[in-house]
Order: C-alpha cells, then structure tokens, then sequence
C-alpha cells in the first residue's frame, strides 16, 4: 500500500485556506494568508518536479562540460567557466541549458509570470516540457 | 497585551508630538484620529496625518527613518532627501511640497513633513483601471519630459551624492550575488555581459532619481502628479533612470509595453528630448534595463534575508526571494532571446 502524497496533504491545505478561511478575512491579514496560500502551491510544485528538473539539468552539464559529477559542482564550474569567458553564450548548447534551467525554475516558483507565459504560450514550449519530463 | 498597550503609548506619544510640531510651524493641530501608519517598508515609516488649522483640514505625510532602521551605504539620509525634493520641485518636476524638515528638537527622528497629493501609486489599476485609459499612452511620453527635467538640475546645486556608474555597481552587486552563494550561471553570463559593454564614464554625471518606476508615482487621470522615494537618488549616467522604468517586473503583466506597462521606449525618448535632454539610443537603454533586472534579482534575493540572524521575516519577504527566477528569465530574454536560437 502506497503512502498518501505530501503533495496531495498540501493541496487540502492549500484548498482549505483559499476556500473556507481567506473569505472571512480582510486587509493585511487576508494579504498574507493569500501568500501563504502562494507559498504552499510553490512547496507543492517544488516537491512534485524538482527531482527530474534536477536530472535534466545534470544531464545536460554532463554533456556540456564534458564529464559527470555532483549537480552543485557542475553548476559551480559551470560558474567558472562563464565569468572566464571560456565559455560564451554564442555556444548554443549553453542557450539552450540556460533556458531549460531556467524555465523548469520558473515552472516551481512563478508559472504566471508574463514572461513565462509568453515563453510558454506562442511556441507550444509547454508541450515540449511535458514531453521532457514524460521522458524521465 | 502589554505589547498592544506599549504601542498605543507609542502612537500617543507620536501623535502629541506631531500635534506640538504643527502648532509650532503655525499648521494648526493635529485632527484626532488622522494619524495612521502607511507602509512598513525595512528602513522607512509613511505615517498619513491631517492638519486642522484656519485654512481648514491639510492632508500631509510624514516620512522618517524607523528607529531601529539598520545603516545603508545605498540610501541618502532623510534630510537630504527632503532638500533633493525641494530643489526638484523648484526645477519643476512634479514632487509633494516638503512643509518641514525634521529637527532633534522635534523628538520624531530623522524625517520631513510634506504635502499629500490624492491619486494612484498601484500599477494594476494605473494600467486597467477605466479612469486612467486616456492618459494611459501619453505617460511614456511625460515620463520622459520629467526624467529629463530631472538630469537637467544643476549638480552644483544638488546636496553632497554619492557617485555610481556602471562599474563600480556591477562591483557591489557581484559582491551580494557572491555573498548570497554565487551558483547562478544566468547571473555570471549577465554580469559578463555587462562588464563587457561598460559605458563610458567620462561622461559628465547627472543627479540619477535611482527608483523611478511604478509604484513611484502618484498619476491622477491627467497624468503624473509627482515623483515619490528620492531615498536612492545619486550622480551617474542618465541613461540609468530611463533603462530602470523598462524592467519588466514593472510591467506587471503588460510585457509589451516596455515603459512600466504603459508605453514604447520611443515615446519615453521622444518626451526626453523633447524636453531638451541629451540623445540616448535604444541600446544605452536596454544596457541599463539589463543591469536593472540583476540588480532587482538581487534585491529580491535580499528581501528573504532577516537583516539580523533570528528575526523572524515576513511570509511576503520570503516569497520575493523566489522571484530571482523571474529575472533570470528577464534577464535570459535579453542575453539570449529565443527568436534567435
């Protein structure tokens, strides 16, 4: 028998407070109970595709840099490698890793965000990612 | 309970102070019950109040520093910004009248007194509200005649700033990412990026207002009624001022838009000169959006941080922590644009 999901405990908790608690408060307070709200959904998210994002992102700085190792090691050379020019972002390879990256980022913290969306929306990106992701 | 009695206390202490001040500069007294607290921003207070005297009720604001406001090297002092507002004003750019500057004597801090001018600071009604749909295509414009009017002071007439060009910001900021852990590619490709296309800084610096963008601005459905938050004013280049007001996260949500959400790089630069200030071409500005979207990120990444370990943040600060990814992708779109791949 499997565990019931973190994720789906923090859906209720989510559901609870956007839909029976925040109505019946007002100013400051209904302010940040509707962060809060915005906080567990982000919680919720990060639990939910983190890992694989995390996956894709090494297996990307593998092939860029060129050898396997800890994802914050390669990230850090990765670091290193652009403030010393020795790698630039005429390199398409590194374009497209930093867009990857950076949308799966966008996709846990702040999916509505206009850019996001327009990132998202026109190109059809969306299906694209779900696509990577199924591939995991 | 003793808690909500201490600030009670404080609040009539404040309030019988303010009062004193106001007969003291011939306002008259302080209407009972006027006297609220605006914004809790880190460093600053806005308290709201009105003045009862024979030219009847006078809305006014007073801004000081919080007591246990922490030093900014960033920040000017609120005196000198009282007299920066006064001598824009005299300038004609669109500012509240400063009433008083606030003295020891007046036992309420570091602060000044200034008029309060009715209209809109919140940038989701400024650009969907109906009240605001005629003037809404002309504040590109206008923005641009004020900036202009803005850099055209005299720096000899200014209060003693400090100067910040490209470089010597980039330093800092570099210096907080670093601080913050580093690990962000985006933000290593930007700040090479920058380093590169450094502008020149043999070019005569002006007063920069440093924050001017949404929420800055009070705007009444005629247009911007005056220019708010002097506090990170300093001397450098123009061009700052103008690339800062196209950062996306001031277009809340109207990214087509560059200028705040309501208008085109080119009618905020036609305004410029049309006001008589120098001729600034679309890369100077983008070069400044660029760095202004990395400096927002790391003013983002700060805000999640409690000034001093142990203080407890607020969950609104916590979250703008994670709209480091927002510039990122700001910042990509600029650095990197997909169209181009």
């Amino acid at each position: 028998m499997k565990h019931p999901p973190a994720t789906e405990l923090l859906a209720s908790v989510a559901h609870f407070l956007r839909d029976d608690l925040l109505p019946s408060l007002s100013g400051g307070r209904a302010f940040n109970l509707r962060v809060s709200i915005n906080a567990i959904d982000l919680v919720r998210r990060e639990i939910e595709q983190q890992a694989a994002a995390d996956k894709r992102e090494r297996r990307r700085l593998a092939k860029l840099l060129g050898r396997n190792d800890e994802l914050e090691v390669m990230r850090e050379e990765l670091c290193e490698q652009i403030a010393s020019g020795k790698i630039a972002l005429d390199h398409p390879e590194l374009r497209e890793h930093l867009r990857a990256t950076t949308m799966d980022r966008l996709a846990i913290d702040q999916p509505s965000y206009s850019a996001y969306l327009a990132a998202v929306a026109p190109s059809g990106a969306a299906d694209a990612t779900k696509k990577d992701a199924a591939e995991e | 309970m003793r808690q909500s009695q201490s600030h009670q206390n404080d609040y009539a202490c404040l309030a019988d102070k303010l009062d004193a001040l106001l007969v003291r500069l011939g306002c008259g007294n302080l209407r009972q019950g006027s006297l609220q607290r605006l914004t809790g921003g880190a460093n600053k207070e806005t308290w709201a109040l009105e003045a009862v005297g024979s030219a009847g009720a006078v809305p006014l604001i007073m801004r000081r520093l919080s007591a246990d406001a922490l030093p900014s090297e960033r920040t000017i002092e609120p005196d000198c910004e009282a007299r920066l507002i006064r001598r824009a004003g005299e300038c004609d750019v669109p500012t509240p009248r400063v009433c008083h500057i606030l003295e020891p004597g007046d036992g309420l801090g570091a602060g000044f007194l200034s008029a309060r001018i009715e209209g809109e600071t919140l940038a989701r009604r400024i650009l969907r509200n109906p009240e605001f749909s005629k003037i809404r295509s002309k504040l590109s414009f206008q923005c641009g005649t004020i900036l202009a009017r803005i850099h055209a002071i005299p720096v000899a007439t200014l209060p003693q700033l400090k100067k910040q060009f490209a470089r010597s910001e980039l330093d800092e900021l570099y210096q907080s990412y670093r601080s913050f852990g580093g690990g962000s590619p985006v933000f290593e490709a930007a700040f090479r990026w920058l380093r590169d296309r450094a502008p020149d800084e043999a070019r005569m610096p002006r007063l920069v207002h440093g924050d001017f963008r949404n929420g800055n601005l009070i705007v009444g459905p005629e247009g911007v009624r005056a220019v708010l938050d002097w506090e990170l004013a300093h001397l450098g280049d123009p061009a700052e001022d103008l690339g800062w007001i196209t950062v996306n996260s001031w277009r809340f949500g109207m990214i087509d838009e560059p200028v705040g959400g309501f208008g085109s790089v080119e009618q905020m630069l036609e305004g410029y000169r049309f006001e008589g200030g120098e001729d600034i071409d679309v890369d100077r500005v983008l070069y400044w959006r660029t760095l202004g979207s990395l400096r927002w990120g790391l003013i983002c990444r700060a805000m999640a941080c409690p000034a001093q370990a142990g203080v407890r943040i607020t969950v609104e600060r916590a979250m703008i922590g994670r709209r480091i990814s927002e510039t990122e992708l700001d910042l990509l779109d600029i650095l990197a644009p997909e169209s181009a791949q």
